[in-house]
């Protein structure tokens, strides 16, 4: 199963490099990944996205607690949660293919971010399995290039993961 | 005001640090000549940095005081990387301070640089690089309290040449204790948790305590062995939790896994009740985990939660350190009004009596005792009485190792110091120089084989510079035996490697050029005299070369893979 696990940890060298070895060293797979710094500029928000059975992810959220930069951590699917990615995805727009796109991306209320006479440049926001829709419906001939920024999230309702 | 060498030197003597084994190098040179200019802190010179990172593992096994290592950047660094990969594995606390390159020059392959935080990473409980003078007194201390709090291990610390110039002064401001807000080892268990397990220990019909290193490195043996009694409970000590649980004590069964006993491993297949004390069901304890212990339901105690349900699910997980929960069911079996089943334990026993008196080691010789050549297990069992089973003894890693863990009964913790986890070969006599450093009243024992013992071999020199004396047992069996077993057994007797086509050292020679002394034993006359003989020089290493049976194996061994616990080789022809 997919798990999103959200991670508090210090804004240090080399803390990021811990939790990348952690997975590497023990055989666990990372899907995405993307961090930053919080409004406290001592702490990182890291958000991975991870596949395995309830095993995996306890052995998983037990080794990322024991590292001693990683502060607190939360397994959001355990519960009810927000996610999402950005994607900006530059396609070829010629022709008739623009107002085609045009439509697509009023479909998927993405945006239109960027204009050349042949290329437009598309923000899409949502889960990932929305994006993997928008790729698929805009079709492999025109997208020149894709950039994810993989899945952040966040617990619903009064759940806070701070200090 | 100090420099940022002598505020390292400062912070490790506040520290309680009185000994370092380490070895020079350019990156390092400041940090020499702050230790050169103060008298707290001896220095070991060693021959090779990996014997610096396993002399202060040893040091530490045999004496609890965290050991420390200081080596200079590069090649120094990366030599160590071995010896710290046995401490991590073992959960040794260790403090490793390597020298680096100056911070301006990092990542410009500098001479002798390398990515020391980057390549121990995988191997260490935590690292720190150092980018500051004035942060070394803090980082010091949280190394220190790291490596030697919660499940402990080793920490490294790098240190740029930059941050440690002695042209530089800073204020020196340590701090008085230690914050981390990421790191709040537990030690206390759950009480609720606790009681269940007290309920189902008394309710028990069959059942066994299998403990660990753990119990040793949280000192809590003494209260393993009150609870065992109380109790009137089997206990089963792994290869790290020798000693643990006196080796001699008639509770005592033997240890388990791969090479156990008959007992042990019979009995913990067969119980409906298994007491796991800081162990951690390793391949080499529980065979195929599907078949492991098919009726028993499981209480773990251990301090670290990622240890728990890891292999073999627990049914009552404890997470907490061992002596304060073991302390805790202990005054409850004090409170409790019900007491253990004594006719079911009654008849447990008499059960793993029998199973001793069929095939235990401990009630017959099950190998062949006819031969003219010295069996490795007799030369086991003299030395134990050579040493009226007082001796530390350091191991290195194959069969010797096993005859060692299952032949000297070891009756305190901390007298048997092995590379368990990682099977360290080379260990053993770098450990043994650690551990000479700290005791001067036991006898201090290498139990080693022809093979392990040349892999650290030049630690001689520095056993005769300090004057450390240690007596190396070695089982020569002319071969890699171990491995000759495992291709005997599994490889129809292929012998891939395994010969050293008569370029053995003559070892007296080599003995005599370090300026120490060596015996041969060759017949089963001379085992005891000579050993005795040799064990009698207090003050001298001496390399006792005991010529053993070459093809002799390693029983019982389980039968793997797809076998049980109580699946077992016995002898080269006979299986249970």
């Amino acid at each position: 199963m997919r798990h999103i696990i959200s991670v508090l940890m210090e804004n240090e060298a080399g803390a990021l490099s811990r939790v990348v070895g952690l997975f590497s060293q023990r055989g666990y797979n990372i899907e995405s990944l993307t961090v930053a710094p919080t409004e406290d500029a001592t702490l990182s928000r890291l958000t991975l996205t991870t596949i395995g059975d309830d095993h995996k992810i306890e052995q998983i959220t037990k080794n990322l607690n024991k590292l001693i930069d990683v502060v607190k951590l939360v397994d959001l699917t355990e519960g009810q949660h927000i996610e999402r990615e950005l994607m900006l995805i530059k396609l070829k727009a010629v022709g008739s293919q623009r107002a085609e796109i045009k439509r697509c991306v009023d479909i998927f209320r993405a945006q239109i971010i960027d204009v050349t006479s042949s290329v437009y440049t598309v923000q899409v926001t949502g889960t990932s399995d929305k994006l993997d829709a928008f790729v698929q419906a805009v079709g492999d001939a025109v997208i020149l290039e894709v950039v994810r920024t993989g899945v952040s999230g966040i617990a619903r309702g009064d759940k806070v993961l701070r200090l | 005001m100090l420099s940022g060498g002598e505020m390292l030197i400062r912070s490790l003597q506040e520290e309680g640090v009185d000994l370092i084994f380490g070895y020079p190098g350019g990156a390092a040179l400041h940090i020499y000549d702050a230790l050169f200019q103060q008298d707290k802190i001896t220095h070991i010179l060693v021959r090779h940095e990996q014997c610096a990172a396993h002399a202060a593992d040893g040091y530490t096994r045999a004496t609890g005081k965290v050991g420390t290592v200081l080596v200079t950047s590069g090649p120094g660094a990366t030599n160590a990387i071995t010896g710290i990969a046995t401490a991590f594995t073992d959960s040794i606390p260790m403090v490793v301070i390597s020298g680096q390159v100056p911070a301006e020059k990092i990542g410009e392959d500098a001479f002798q640089e390398t990515d020391m935080v980057g390549i121990s990473r995988p191997i260490v409980k935590h690292s720190f690089m150092v980018k500051h003078a004035s942060e070394i007194p803090a980082i010091i201390k949280k190394a220190y309290y790291i490596a030697n709090t919660g499940r402990p291990g080793p920490v490294v610390v790098d240190v740029p040449k930059s941050t440690v110039n002695p042209a530089e002064k800073f204020p020196y401001d340590p701090p008085k204790k230690v914050k981390l807000r990421s790191y709040t080892p537990i030690s206390k268990g759950h009480t609720g948790q606790i009681k269940k397990a007290v309920e189902m220990l008394l309710k028990a019909k069959r059942p066994v305590i299998y403990s660990g290193g753990g119990v040793v490195l949280g000192n809590a043996s003494e209260q393993l062995t009150e609870l065992a009694h109380k109790l009137n409970f089997p206990v089963t000590n792994t290869l790290m939790g020798l000693g643990a649980f006196p080796g001699n004590d008639k509770q005592f069964i033997g240890m388990l896994g791969m090479h156990g006993t008959f007992e042990a491993n019979t009995a913990m297949h067969h119980s409906d009740l298994i007491l796991a004390i800081g162990a951690r069901f390793d391949d080499r304890v529980t065979n195929t985990p599907g078949k492991f212990c098919p009726n028993a339901k499981i209480i773990h105690i251990d301090i670290d939660p990622a240890s728990i349900s890891k292999t073999i699910a627990a049914d009552v997980p404890i997470v907490g350190a061992v002596d304060s929960v073991l302390a805790e069911m202990l005054e409850l079996l004090k409170e409790s009004k019900q007491k253990p089943d004594e006719k079911a334990l009654a008849s447990w026993w008499k059960q793993i009596n029998e199973w001793r008196e069929r095939h235990g080691i401990y009630t017959a010789s099950r190998y062949n005792t006819e031969g003219d050549m010295i069996m490795p297990q007799d030369a086991i069992k003299a030395l134990y009485e050579v040493t009226n089973g007082d001796a530390v003894v350091c191991s290195d890693v194959g069969q010797h190792q096993m005859f060692a863990a299952q032949y000297y009964l070891f009756n305190r913790p901390r007298q048997w110091v092995n590379s368990g986890g990682l099977g360290t070969m080379g260990f053993g006599l770098p450990a043994a120089m650690g551990v000479a450093c700290a005791i001067r009243d036991k006898d201090i024992v290498v139990v080693t084989g022809e093979g392990s013992i040349q892999m650290c071999i030049q630690e001689l020199s520095t056993l005769r510079q300090y004057g450390l004396p240690v007596k190396i047992v070695c089982l020569n069996n002319q071969a890699l035996g171990m491995v000759k077993q495992w291709q005997d057994m599994v490889y129809d007797s292929r012998y891939s490697q395994i010969h050293y086509e008569d370029s053995l050292p003559d070892f007296c020679k080599l003995m005599e050029a370090y300026g120490h002394e060596g015996v041969e034993i060759y017949t089963k006359d001379e085992l005891k005299p000579k050993l005795a003989e040799a064990m009698a020089k207090k003050d001298k290493t001496v390399f006792i070369n005991i010529h053993v049976d070459p093809s002799e194996h390693v029983y019982p061994m389980q039968v793997a893979p797809d076998g049980s616990m109580r699946d077992m080789w016995l002898s080269k022809t006979e299986r249970t």
